[in-house]
């Protein structure tokens, strides 16, 4: 059987000013569908780098991106990306930056009424609904972070590209996103890839969790399966000792072996 | 919350003083709502006096001395009580009309509107496409750019001459001259708009695959829009300094052909009303450009 997504032996090393860093050395990662796939690390070691590979926004140096057997390269509907500071724009409101991103990718497969009950639809699905008129300057954090969700939701994609999708909301609205998270995952089984640094967050919501090692030349250091039944309830997994084992095998591996040396 | 250990640097951005702002606000208002109406309106007069009182004074007393310097017999300027009676029906009347060169100051202005109209519109319409051609691309900067730089700082009227060998009449050279002294700001600001489109935009436009096209009107334009209207406003303002030029020039009813023909028959006088009605109008235009401005970004700056 072939991979659903497969990340070929890739290298990334970026040019500057005749200095070439290397970013990342020989990733090799396959992804099945409808698998959640964390990948954490520390910061600066090329997480978003990886996931910009994976979304075409930025090609490879050597190696290659394959979903479902075709080389990506190029960004596309089919790998939606919510952005890790939301990227919806500003002068736009809610409705019409989810709209923007439906008229592109079903103008000529659906009419204008389903256009538009589509758009609905995935504000629901955030409950973002009541807020379709306002601009993205007039609603919350994790507001905005809903609606960059179902601005992607919205483009129907194969894989989800999630770059710190919460890192920038307080404890409460996070741990209420992850659940809507959850949720939504277990309703459409799309594939999703998330990055992340928070070690619960990767354990709580992973079927995989992909650590990698600290930059320059960062590697896939360890691959961890998260053996816990779905759906996960928070609280009960508090106590679960293969929550307490995931969570601590992680933060070993963050923590013991590969400490961040100077701060990024 | 199974949080014990990682989430504490999350916590932070809890809003806590907008708690303490609301309370204090709703105890004073109910205590005195009469007579917090009344001042209300006083203030509100207070306002708009603080802002009109001294402009006029400042008005009435420049005029005194004026009055006082040129009231001789004699006097190399007319006073302004000479300008009231020998151009009182310039004043009064903008839009009389005696013969084909005898006509009111407000038909004047508009005349010179027109042209003004046509060239600066030409300007921002090219003005912004070749802005976000040099924004956008890297080789059109390295191409077009130190060509623009020098262009930008030819004065208007220099290339009038020029201009009337290329379109041997008067109306299109002095529209031309309108042109080309409004879009270097207009090209040079949207080319800075376009380089400081965030790269998030454009990423969200990569994974959109949205086209040129739609890239140019749903990203660019929008996002670049405080940029383009500064190059706009700068652009009307050059163009209304122009266009009195070229018309002393050109001939024509404009209000700078008046002002020549003024001079000509030494009607200071005329002269003196003209610039008033030439200020006004271009103060008028620079605010006209500036409140569309902040009609159409109204929503750009904030995220
Ligand atoms: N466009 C680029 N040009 C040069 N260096 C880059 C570029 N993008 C990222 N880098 C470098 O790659 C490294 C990894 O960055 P990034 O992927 O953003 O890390 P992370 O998301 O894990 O915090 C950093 O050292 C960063 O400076
Ligand atoms: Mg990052």
């Amino acid at each position: 059987m072939h991979a659903y997504l497969k990340l070929d032996h890739i290298d990334k090393s970026f040019v500057r000013g005749g200095q070439t860093t290397e970013v990342l050395k020989d990733i090799s990662l396959t992804i099945d569908q409808g698998e959640y796939v964390s990948i954490i690390g520390h910061s600066g070691c090329g997480k978003s780098t990886l996931l910009n590979l994976i979304a075409g926004l930025t090609q490879v140096t050597a190696g290659a991106v394959l979903l479902e057997n075709r080389e990506v390269n190029a960004p596309g509907p089919e790998r939606a990306v919510v952005f890790q500071n939301h990227s919806l724009l500003p002068w736009l409101t809610v409705y019409e930056n989810v709209k923007l991103a439906v008229d592109k990718v079903f103008s000529g497969k659906k009419s204008r009424t389903e256009r538009h009950d589509w758009i609905m639809a995935n504000l629901d699905l955030v409950q973002m609904a009541h807020a379709r008129d306002k601009r993205p300057s007039e609603i919350s954090g994790g507001m905005k972070q809903r609606v960059g969700i179902a601005r992607a939701l919205a483009m129907e994609p194969k894989i989800l590209l999630l770059d710190e999708p919460f890192g920038a909301l307080d404890a409460l609205t996070r741990a209420h996103l992850q659940d809507s998270v959850m949720d939504i995952h277990a309703r459409l089984k799309n594939t999703m890839i998330m990055i992340t640094h928070d070690v619960d967050e990767a354990v709580l919501l992973s079927d995989r969790i992909v650590m990698m090692t600290n930059g320059p030349a960062a590697r896939i250091g360890e691959v961890l399966a998260v053996d816990l039944p779905r759906p996960r309830k928070r609280l009960d997994l508090v106590s679960d000792s293969r929550y307490i084992a995931a969570r601590e095998a992680v933060l070993r591996f963050l923590y013991e072996r590969h400490r961040l040396v100077e701060a990024a | 919350m199974a949080v014990p250990v990682q989430k504490t640097d999350n916590v932070t951005s809890l809003p806590s003083p907008k708690a303490s702002a609301k309370p204090a606000e709703i105890v004073t208002l109910p205590a005195r709502k009469s007579e917090g109406n009344g001042k209300k309106v006083v203030d509100r007069l207070k306002g708009i006096a603080a802002t009109t009182v001294p402009p006029l004074l400042v008005l009435g007393v420049l005029l005194l001395v004026w009055q006082i310097s040129f009231a001789r017999p004699g006097a190399s300027l007319p006073a302004p009580s000479v300008i009231w009676a020998e151009a009182k029906d310039l004043i009064l009347d903008p839009f009389f009309v005696m013969g084909p060169q005898d006509i009111g100051l407000g038909l004047r202005v508009l005349t010179s509107l027109e042209r003004v109209a046509i060239g600066f519109g030409l300007a921002a319409v090219v003005g912004v496409l070749l802005g976000a051609l040099v924004g956008q691309s890297i080789w059109a900067t390295r191409g077009l750019d130190p060509i623009f730089q020098v262009l930008r700082t030819v004065p208007p009227l220099a290339w009038l001459p020029i201009s009337l060998a290329a379109f041997r009449d008067a109306n299109p050279s002095a529209i031309f001259v309108i042109f080309i002294t409004a879009i270097w700001p207009i090209i040079i600001n949207t080319a800075v708009g376009i380089r400081n489109i965030p790269q998030d935009y454009r990423n969200v436009a990569q994974v959109l695959r949205l086209n040129t096209f739609e890239f140019f009107f749903k990203i660019m334009v929008p996002s670049a829009a405080p940029y383009i209207f500064t190059g706009l406003r700068i652009g009307i303002g050059l163009s209304w300094l122009a266009i009195v030029a070229a018309e002393m020039l050109t001939g024509g009813v404009g209000i700078g052909f008046f002002i020549w023909d003024a001079w000509n028959s030494s009607k200071l006088s005329d002269i003196i009303v003209a610039l008033l009605y030439i200020g006004v109008v271009g103060f008028a235009l620079d605010r006209l450009v500036a409140a569309i401005g902040s009609l159409v970004t109204r929503g750009t700056s904030a995220s």
